[in-house]
């Protein structure tokens, strides 16, 4: 196997520029996802998704201060403190709960780590979408089978780097090795704290975390759930074990249910003689 | 009454994505798959304490209920012509693939074991004394009488000799593989980041298993004759026992991330289903008495079991939806062990 590879986003130099998304579909050759005007921010992409592999995040963040009162209130920013820009993808888990569900091999770990679909086997069970803690993979309805970032899996093996990467402007999209990008993470997020930001922090890149740490992890300047990541992502499948041992007890439940009500004769109010076919029926067992 | 809790998010957007399962496929299919489950285990207690008749309902309601409940879950799939995918892998951590083998199992047995009723070793008489009657009625006579002789008579004699046997050790094992199809759906859905399926993962197989035996009793009353179907109304009133109880321990025990169980259209459904099985079960305690009576509890309990599962469903799109319940039990929990600062710094970036 090679070397596991990552992605590190580092959002305090992203500029919002979208070239990642396009770069993504360009490559990929992803059909378009709706041209949907939001009216929420200069984001219309939205969320990630089965024809969105990169989304760049985009937050007007009004200040806490009412406008009226805000000694910058003037300068006709309408209370907007700032904006918040990060491009999302997949997060690639260590413990992967899409590839733990998918029922059908489709979803594969490759030599670099990352997670995968197989489009020629996916059947289109829908299993991986409910199953993602990010809401990352989706089911295309038009095609009917599950798609999600694979972290260019088709360059990497050609020795390229990710579409996204090459074409970020400002290297907040950076590729390589998952050892290197860690350290180079600490280091920047360090680097912040030093310059009067403490604010910066790391996402997704603790291998003790629910998922066992995320091989595209970021440096966010906010709580993760402002840019629509889940605080505290956990792999569904970390309580698989308990909940087959709780269904084992209600199975186990179903079936005494239903022997007591067959041993007991099925004895309830109105009722007359039992259903039983007569000594042939008890002696013979069931058949006849 | 929860109190309103405060979280941030992405304008309102969902964190993670709503199952994409249609209906009616997915709540036919959980419904269907409970009452194959729970029919099987009727047919194999039926053989063994002799009651022939209520065997051949069960063996029959199982059989149907697995091969329509297949049917469902193809017509499901994205790619329903490469359904047989399901079967290239056998992959415990995927309930999805255990339940695919479940399946396949599963029908396989009924299918055998409902097949030498059905055919073979039973005279004409009994097979449409089998039927319900709005079937046999609708259906010349000389139909219902040749149709299984033509069967018998074009099967080879070694054939109609194995066949029951056959039939009986499928039955047997399908004792086994019920009360797993009857459950395992339970776990299909809790093993998803869906807060309110994942967050009740203890009490949503009790509550499949009793919606399962409450179909299933409701299915023996409503096609075995009053007298025979003693067992079934019990099957169908410890059903309905069940699954109220774990549907009232869900509620209760859930907090915030159990919102979506009794608000808005999930809200509303399953609180349908509750009268329904409810009220059905109660009717099945004393349906021994009457036709009508039995005609109404089967038809209510099999709507309850079915609107249940239109409601879990429901209830989970609805917690998929809001970001609050992906978020605040999250921060809540780093809050708790203290992973996380409780407050935000005042001014957040400059």
């Amino acid at each position: 196997m090679a070397e596991r590879m990552g992605f590190f986003t580092d959002t305090s130099v992203c500029i919002g520029c979208k070239a990642c998304e396009v770069a993504c579909k360009e490559w990929n050759d992803i059909p378009d996802d709706g041209f949907v005007f939001r009216a929420t921010s200069y984001d219309n992409t939205g969320s990630l998704g089965a024809s969105t592999w990169r989304h760049v995040a985009f937050i007007e963040e009004r200040s806490r201060v009412p406008a009226d009162q805000d000694r910058d209130g003037d300068d006709g920013s309408g209370g907007i403190e700032g904006w918040l820009m990060s491009s999302d993808v997949c997060k690639h888990c260590t413990h992967a709960a899409c590839l733990d569900v998918c029922p059908t091999g489709a979803l594969f770990r490759t030599e670099f780590g990352t997670v995968v679909v197989q489009a020629d086997v996916c059947n289109g069970c829908g299993y991986c979408v409910p199953a993602c803690p990010y809401g990352v993979i989706d089911r295309r309805e038009r095609d009917g089978r599950a798609f999600k970032c694979t972290m260019c899996y088709d360059r990497q093996l050609g020795g390229l780097e990710p579409a996204c990467a090459k074409a970020c402007p400002t290297d907040s999209i950076q590729f390589g090795p998952l050892d290197e990008l860690r350290a180079r993470a600490a280091e920047r997020v360090e680097r912040l704290h030093g310059e009067g930001r403490p604010e910066a922090r790391l996402y997704g890149d603790s291998p003790d975390d629910g998922v066992g740490g995320a091989a595209a992890f970021f440096l966010l300047l906010a709580e993760p759930e402002v840019y629509g990541l889940p605080p505290d992502p956990v792999v569904t499948t970390r309580d698989l074990p308990a909940m087959w041992r709780w269904a084992a007890g209600a199975a186990l439940s179903l079936v005494g249910a239903v022997a007591v009500s067959f041993l007991s004769g099925g004895v309830l109010p109105g009722e007359g003689a039992t259903g039983r076919t007569g000594a042939r029926g008890r002696r013979g067992g069931w058949r006849r | 009454m929860v109190p309103e809790a405060e979280f941030r998010s992405y304008y309102g957007q969902p964190v993670i994505k709503s199952p994409v399962w249609h209906e009616p496929h997915m709540p036919a299919y959980l419904y269907l798959g409970g009452l194959s489950g729970a029919a099987a285990v009727m047919g194999v207690m039926a053989g063994l304490s002799g009651r022939d008749r209520l065997a051949l309902t069960s063996r029959v309601t199982a059989a149907l209920g697995a091969t329509a409940g297949a049917a469902f879950l193809v017509a499901e799939l994205g790619r329903p012509e490469r359904f047989l995918n399901m079967l290239r892998v056998f992959k415990p951590t995927s309930p999805m693939s255990m339940g695919s083998w479940i399946l396949a199992v599963h029908s396989g047995l009924t299918a055998v074991a409902a097949a030498p009723v059905l055919l073979a070793t039973r005279p004409a008489s009994r097979i449409a004394a089998s039927l319900p009657a709005a079937v046999t009625a609708s259906l010349p006579a000389a139909v219902t009488a040749s149709l299984p002789a033509a069967v018998t008579a074009s099967l080879p004699a070694a054939v109609t000799a194995v066949l029951p046997a056959a039939g009986d050790a499928a039955s047997l094992a399908s004792g086994v593989t019920g009360p797993l199809m009857a459950t395992y759906t339970a776990v299909l859905l809790a093993d998803t980041a869906v807060p309110a399926w994942h967050e009740a993962h203890r009490e949503l197989p009790f509550l499949f298993a009793g919606s399962a035996l409450a179909a299933a009793g409701a299915a023996g009353m409503l096609a075995t004759p009053r007298a025979q179907a003693g067992p079934a109304r019990a099957v169908a009133v410890l059903g309905a026992a069940l699954e109220t109880a774990a549907g009232a321990v869900l509620e209760s025990r859930l907090g915030l991330v159990g919102e979506p169980y009794h608000q808005g259209r999930a809200g509303r459904l399953l609180r349908a289903a509750r009268v329904l099985t409810a009220g059905g079960g109660l009717l099945a305690a004393v349906a021994g008495r009457g036709r009508v009576l039995t005609a109404l509890s089967g038809l209510a309990l099999t709507a309850g079991s079915l609107v249940t599962r239109f409601g879990i469903l429901e209830a989970g799109r609805a917690s998929a939806a809001d970001p609050k319940y992906t978020v605040v039990p999250q921060r809540r929990r780093l809050e708790g062990e203290g992973r996380a600062p409780a407050r935000a710094p005042a001014r957040m970036w400059p």
